[in-house]
């Protein structure tokens, strides 16, 4: 019985400076317990270890700041949206802020198999002058493969990064440099990082810093998860 | 100056774990910089997550930021290759809150919880840009105090510091703060600020103290070299213990105890003659079951954690333990949170305890006889008999446990390899009794501990085990504890040398921290870091003798070092009990009959009941 009340909500959120650098899993830990402060009505999991009923979209990786993942989150009984984000908004730590939240049909597919590709913004610390970093862009963009090799559980796996770059462009400057759009493939089809584009365009060695600005998916689930 | 962020981007992506140098946790307070007068940085001598389990700690930064005029902030000691990249880098210590340098506050107060963390302090004082000596830190350097059970015998510690906080913390430390306020007013120099700290209760200033040895190394005398300064430096003791801290920090990297904790009573009364947190933590002081409950339930809503632990030397013994555990376990199974007991007492009725929190996780029960032998348990006064052990075993085995874990020590005073073999005896009767239960399944994992005597208990006379036979001993339990369901593990022998020598050392082993340090100690607990080499030059570089400070008998009439640190039991009791555990006599828990351990009469116990 208790099932048919059962919400799924999708919160967007935001992920700030403060606290960049916090691994994925502990910011599924600091997600539980600022919903429990907020004293949410979570499902949780049976067992001896009794875990709420949350979903991330994707892993968002160690120093990437973001503007738009998304976690699903399972209640028992239905809330507002509106009533979950005012009180989330002071449980929440520094550095975590809701964009938005909306009710999901509790039946869709699990958020993680759904991404597709993700986008972001990616500043570079570089003193070189834009047309040569137009040019890098477009010799990436003009290549039939970009053949790679990455650490793969311990091996080493080559991999063609090409495909993956779904788009890129340069962006405004900044007072260190250049800012680059990126549109990369993630999930089952293949994942790439902004790490290995900028590698791609002999940007290995220059100070960076990104923010995911939007996660994508297919078309027809596409009505749900639009933010961002 | 803040560090600011565009700096520490530099490194932080360098780093394993760099969460743990950038503060911003759920309930870290970060207070108005300019309007405090007073701002004290708590600094923990080990790792984040080692340092964030630390109630102490917690303890105190709730309640001077409760004070409108002052702040407090924390700092851990980096990881090595933080350290390297902040050196590298020319990035000072600096504080998780606002991220100021720590030479920026006016008060860096250290806890010290025990003997392998010195040199990691020295470490951080240096990272700090302080000078480690404190002689060269003149008034408009922090000051550096330390407080904690490693400062009952701070002594190998006196050249670093400048003032300890004997005992618990809670009102002392605003005393202090109180001082320092006053002291920057009227712009005193350090020797002014010294001789006013030295006359608040229970502090002790190591500097205004003068030791003078004899010919053989014994100390001879300690004697004030001021006024202010007491012969004797009594420790300081709460006689009820302030509402805890609800508020308590929640860290994003996982701390080694990843849970609220509640303090349900301090002081213990089981007097086992080797454990110095029973010796320096007395009198018992319980928190009713009212104020507990309370205490969960705020600290539940107020952090979010899925856990909470009772904390106690021994929670079982509380004597509302069972209500407790029963009432939280009934108010809290929807949402889920769960409770649990880090002290478990070897009886039937912990494992009835264990039921009722553990629920069906049975994840598996701790006890610790820490002696394989009758005979050697009356010596530590560890009344627990076999039987005891074996239904506890049988009541856990039974209760649906698989795996249970024995603690024991090993380098007991008057121990002989028949007590080493009784233990390999022992744990082949437990795990008897787990077979007939689970079959191949049953699991005894026995943990083995060198025995290290501390200061302020009745074994403070006595030697540390010598290698060899520290060598037969683990040889003996290692033929004999193996094979299916058995696992043995133990600690790093060459630690114990290094922590007994420290443990009950003098002012001169300071010098002794101070080059190994500049050889590259640190870390001396971790043992990827630890490597006793290094101290081993450090001590013949000094002309002083590792060995002469742990595994020399010592007299009664011998003035021991922290013979000025008063804890409150008194010396006679310790030597009484000490000749008592020589002669396997045991002394009885002091909750149902005081023994007279001095405190009634230096801290004001009142004893049994
Ligand atoms: S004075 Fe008596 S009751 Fe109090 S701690 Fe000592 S032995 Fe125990």
């Amino acid at each position: 019985m208790m099932q048919m009340n059962r919400q799924r909500l999708r919160i967007t959120f935001a992920r700030g400076e403060t606290i960049k650098y916090i691994s994925h899993l502990d910011l599924a830990r600091a997600w539980e317990r600022a919903l429990r402060r907020a004293g949410m009505p979570l499902a949780y999991s049976q067992g001896f270890n009794p875990r709420p009923k949350m979903a991330f979209a994707a892993a968002l990786p160690v120093g990437y700041i973001a503007t738009a993942e998304i976690v699903d989150v399972l209640l028992e009984e239905p809330l507002a949206p509106l009533d979950m984000a005012r009180r989330l908004a002071v449980t929440l730590p520094p550095g975590l802020r809701v964009v938005s939240i909306k009710k999901v049909d509790s039946r869709l597919p699990a958020l993680q198999s759904q991404v597709r590709a993700a986008e972001y913004r990616v500043s570079v610390v570089w003193e070189g002058d834009r047309a040569d970093l137009e040019a890098r862009v477009a010799a990436l963009l003009a290549a039939p493969t970009l053949p790679r090799e990455r650490m793969h559980k311990g091996r080493r796996r080559s991999y063609d990064l090409r495909p993956l770059v779904e788009g890129l462009r340069l962006e405004d400057e900044t007072a260190e440099g250049y800012c680059l759009w990126m549109r990369l493939r993630h999930g089952t089809g293949g994942t790439a990082r902004p790490e290995d584009v900028l590698d791609a365009l002999g940007l290995a060695d220059v100070l960076f810093s990104v923010e995911r600005i939007a996660l994508r998916f297919p078309v027809k689930s596409n009505e749900n998860v639009t933010e961002g | 100056m803040q560090i600011s962020h565009y700096l520490l981007d530099r490194i932080l992506p360098t780093v394993t774990m760099p969460a743990r140098y950038t503060g911003g946790e759920w309930n870290s307070i970060v207070k108005d910089w300019d309007a405090a007068q007073v701002r004290l940085v708590l600094a923990y001598p080990d790792v984040y997550q080692v340092g964030m389990s630390n109630l102490g700690l917690m303890i105190l930064y709730d309640i001077v930021n409760r004070r409108p005029d002052c702040l407090a902030e924390r700092v851990y000691a980096p990881w090595v290759d933080m350290e390297a990249a902040m050196r590298q880098a020319g990035i000072p210590l600096y504080s998780l809150e606002s991220r100021h340098p720590l030479r920026e506050f006016d008060v860096l107060g250290f806890t010290l919880p025990y003997e392998l963390n010195f040199s990691n302090v020295l470490n951080m004082l240096d990272l700090a840009g302080l000078p480690v000596l404190a002689a060269e830190r003149g008034a408009d350097w922090p000051l550096v105090i330390g407080g904690g059970v490693g400062a009952v015998n701070a002594e190998p510690l006196a050249d670093f510091f400048d003032a300890f906080a004997i005992g618990d913390g809670e009102e002392v430390i605003l005393e202090i703060l109180n001082a320092c306020a006053r002291a920057k007013e009227s712009r005193a120099g350090k020797l002014e600020l010294l001789r006013a700290l030295a006359g608040i209760p229970g502090v002790y200033v190591p500097s205004l103290y003068q030791v003078t040895y004899h010919d053989d190394g014994t100390v001879a005398a300690i004697t004030p070299t001021t006024p202010e300064a007491r012969p004797r430096i009594l420790r300081r003791v709460m006689s009820q213990l302030l509402p805890p801290p609800v508020d308590l920090i929640v860290p994003y990297v996982q701390a080694v105890h990843d849970r609220g904790m509640v303090e349900i009573a301090r002081g213990c009364t089981a007097g086992c003659r080797f454990c110095q947190a029973g010796m320096v933590y007395r009198p018992l002081r319980e928190r009713s079951l009212p104020e507990v409950l309370a205490a969960v339930e705020a600290i539940g809503r107020c952090t979010g954690y899925e856990e909470i632990a009772l904390v106690s030397l021994s929670s079982a013994s509380h004597p509302q333990i069972e209500e407790m555990v029963r009432e939280l376990i009934a108010r809290y199974s929807h949402p889920p949170l769960a409770v649990s007991l880090p002290s478990l007492r070897i009886d039937t009725f912990s494992v009835r305890l264990a039921e009722l929190f553990q629920g069906r996780r049975k994840t598996g029960l701790t006890f610790a006889p820490e002696a394989g032998s009758q005979r050697l348990r009356d010596v530590i006064n560890k009344r627990v008999t076999e039987a005891d052990l074996l239904a506890t075993a049988e009541a856990a085995f039974a209760g649906g446990w698989q795996r249970i874990k024995l603690y024991f020590m090993i380098g007991l005073p008057t121990e002989t390899l028949d007590d080493v073999a009784a233990i390999v005896e022992l744990v082949q009767e437990v795990r008897a009794v787990g077979r007939r239960y689970h079959g191949r399944r049953a699991q005894v994992n026995v943990s083995v501990a060198t025995f290290i005597p501390k200061p302020h208990t009745p074994f403070q006379w006595s030697p540390l085990v010598g290698e060899d036979d520290l060598a037969t001993r683990l040889a003996l339990l290692r033929r004999g504890v193996k094979g299916r369901g058995v696992q043995l593990s133990w600690h790093a022998p060459q630690t114990s040398l290094l922590e007994a020598a420290l443990a009950r050392g003098d002012r001169r082993l300071g010098r002794v921290i101070h080059r190994a340090w500049q050889l590259g100690a640190r870390f001396d607990a971790w043992p990827e870091h630890f490597g006793w080499e290094v101290w081993q030059r450090a001590f013949a570089a000094e002309g002083l003798d590792a060995d002469w400070y742990a595994r020399r008998e010592r007299s009664f009439a011998e003035v021991l070092p922290w013979d000025h640190i008063e804890n409150g039991v008194s010396k006679a009791f310790l030597w009484d009990e000490y000749r008592r555990a020589l002669h396997g006599e045991t002394t009885p828990d002091c909750r149902e009959m005081c023994v007279g351990c001095g405190l009634a009469e230096t801290l004001g116990c009142e004893g049994a009941g």
